[in-house]
């Protein structure tokens, strides 16, 4: 196992809102990303039903692990770890996960990592640009989070500077697209639209940035009701909506205010690399205005490819995999699924785990095990 | 042959083992709100109790309910995933009639209820402890009344509701040595069981909360 621990192979499963999620890594190395989605589903009820999501959880379970494994070209019994969302998330989504997982390390007795979802979203650029840096400023943004979140030790040490008050940045993308007709997920349609629009049409309001306002946290509901506001205003007056340009100022007054506050978290703390990740971190402006303004501040920017931005299964791999090669405390198989778990705790631990207890899992069980 | 049989189906998280002729090992325990922390310590007091381990298990065993989904889904999800591990088949039971088999009456007719939650009961109608004749179905007690009126009823959700289920019979809650034993009868005699997938009976409800997908603690 002595080889191993370097670069321990582990599989990951997300099952935290509406994907399926199984991965696959060796180390920093990602093998295999396997998703089903359930979002089709959710489209006509304009987000997602946690219920549906739930069942769909289910079914796809098996197979998508089945998928991952195939390929990644590994074998199960091969694995040195299994790693699982235990929170935050939808509560009877995340508990479809963790029965799997918790069912799944005890057949192939493998030692069990319930990990942070936050987390996961930060550790899975480890698959895409090496080890993070240490210490890391990570920037999450999808349609359950906003925030800035500083790391020194992805498996021990994620500390909050900010989130969002009202708002996450995807759920005013979600709503401005169901304004605007433009259907569910609203991410990618405003995008695509954006890119064909003037940025600067309209002037709609940059959410807490005041001089006396949290400096790291965020609000998109004010800029949200003043886009509703000012569609409304066009429709009733007989004119038509410019969908291209609303959608262009929409985004760039949410993109401007994450990177500027992004990179005045850097200066602040002193910290010269950020991370960006979750599902509004494929938005293509936003990368682009990160990318300038990290640039003339010196700071290094790392974002994933889009789809390792999105909620999947190897970004849990990847946090387990470096709970592994830390020689992190295994959960125990009482693991509980935890919809509020805290962001400063990247890992549940056994109730009885203590330091160095890395083979908790096999103690509690090594009878019953097959190896 | 050796069965592992589990449900989660009713607040009982219920697993027992069984080797073809008889239970040789169970486990249950009531706890509505955590049978995901529960099942999996409990299968492995079960396993040790017998001195066997998991790799011994030829089948896997599920109540696919109807029962209240979140805690449904632990047991079937943990069914599947131990079929997908040990490669071997996992079959499906009505949970209600893991009941009517433990009630062991033999003149019918009776009827088994479970709590549906929502002033619902999940029921089934039986001729004997063995023969499911009817649902099962999800419906306000009231609303049957009428049809199942001095008949003897078996479950919790029987006792929920006395003015619908006058004559109530225990067991209160199923248990997975009932679950084995039908299973094993039904097995030895060739009969198909179920696929083990959740009989729901009632559509999701399609609500997207306020904040659906937040995962950030306020
Ligand atoms: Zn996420």
């Amino acid at each position: 196992m002595a080889d191993s621990r370097d670069e321990p192979l582990v599989l990951g499963i997300e099952t935290s809102c509406d994907e399926t999620g199984v991965g696959v890594v060796r180390g920093t190395t990602l093998l295999a990303d396997a998703v089903a989605s359930s979002v089709d589903e959710h489209a006509r009820f304009g987000g997602v039903v946690p219920e549906v999501a739930s069942r769909a959880h289910l079914e796809a379970m098996v197979p998508t692990i089945q998928r991952a494994l195939k390929d990644a070209g590994v074998s199960a019994k091969d694995l040195d770890g299994i790693a699982v969302t235990a929170g935050p998330g939808l509560a009877g989504a995340l508990l479809v996960g963790v029965s799997a997982a918790k069912a799944y390390a005890y057949a192939l007795g493998k030692p069990l990592y319930g990990v942070n979802h936050l987390a996961s979203h930060i550790c899975v650029d480890q698959l895409e640009h090496g080890s993070l840096p240490e210490p890391t400023m990570a920037l999450l943004v999808s349609g359950g989070h906003s925030s800035l979140l500083l790391s020194t030790d992805i498996t021990s040490d994620v500390r909050p500077l900010g989130s969002t008050i009202d708002d996450a940045a995807g759920e005013a993308f979600d709503k401005i697209a169901r304004v605007l007709n433009l259907g569910f997920p609203g991410g990618p349609v405003i995008d695509r639209y954006a890119r064909e629009g003037d940025p600067e049409a309209i002037a709609f309001p940059r959410g807490l940035t005041g001089p006396r306002d949290a400096a790291y946290d965020f609000s998109f509901s004010g800029l949200k009701t003043s886009v509703a506001r000012w569609i409304e205003a066009k429709r009733a007056a007989g004119e038509d909506v410019p969908v291209r340009d609303v959608a262009a100022s929409f985004q760039e007054a949410v993109v401007d205010v994450l990177t500027r506050k992004a990179v005045r978290a850097c200066k602040d703390e002193g910290v010269e690399h950020l991370m960006i990740g979750g599902g509004v971190a494929a938005n293509t402006r936003l990368r682009a205005l990160a990318q300038e303004r990290c640039e003339k501040a010196g700071i290094r920017l790392r974002v994933p490819r889009p789809k390792l931005c999105t909620d999947n299964g190897a970004m849990v791999a990847a946090l387990g995999a470096e709970m592994v090669a830390r020689n992190r405390a295994a959960s125990d198989l009482g693991l509980s699924a935890d919809s509020s778990l805290p962001v400063t705790e990247p890992h549940v631990p056994g109730a009885h785990a203590h330091a160095h207890d890395h083979d908790h899992v096999h103690e509690v069980s090594k009878d019953n095990l097959y190896s | 042959m050796l069965l592992l049989a589990l449900d989660t189906a009713t607040p009982a998280v219920t697993v027992a083992l069984h080797d073809g002729t008889s239970v040789i090992a169970e486990s249950s325990q009531v706890d509505a709100r955590r049978h995901g922390e529960l099942l999996l310590p409990a299968v492995h007091r079960v396993l040790a109790d017998a001195g066997l381990r998991l790799d011994a298990v030829t089948a896997v065993v599920a109540g696919v309910g109807p029962g209240p989904y979140t805690g449904l889904r632990v047991g079937l999800m943990t069914a599947d995933t131990f079929g997908l591990a040990l490669g071997v088949p996992v079959h499906g039971v009505c949970t209600l009639d893991g009941l009517a088999y433990a009630s062991g009456i033999e003149d019918g007719p009776f009827v088994v209820a479970t709590d549906a939650r929502r002033k619902e009961v999940y029921w089934a109608r039986y001729e004997d402890a063995r023969t499911r004749v009817g649902g099962p179905a999800v419906d306000r007690p009231a609303d049957i009344a009428e049809e199942v009126a001095g008949l003897p009823a078996v479950g919790a959700g029987a006792a929920l509701y006395p003015d619908a289920f006058a004559d109530v019979r225990g067991p209160e809650h199923v248990t997975a040595a009932a679950l084995a034993s039908l299973a094993a009868e039904k097995l030895a005699a060739g009969e198909e069981l179920l696929e083990p997938r959740p009989l729901y009976l009632r559509r999701p409800d399609a609500q997207v909360p306020k904040n659906y997908k937040v995962v950030t603690p306020q």
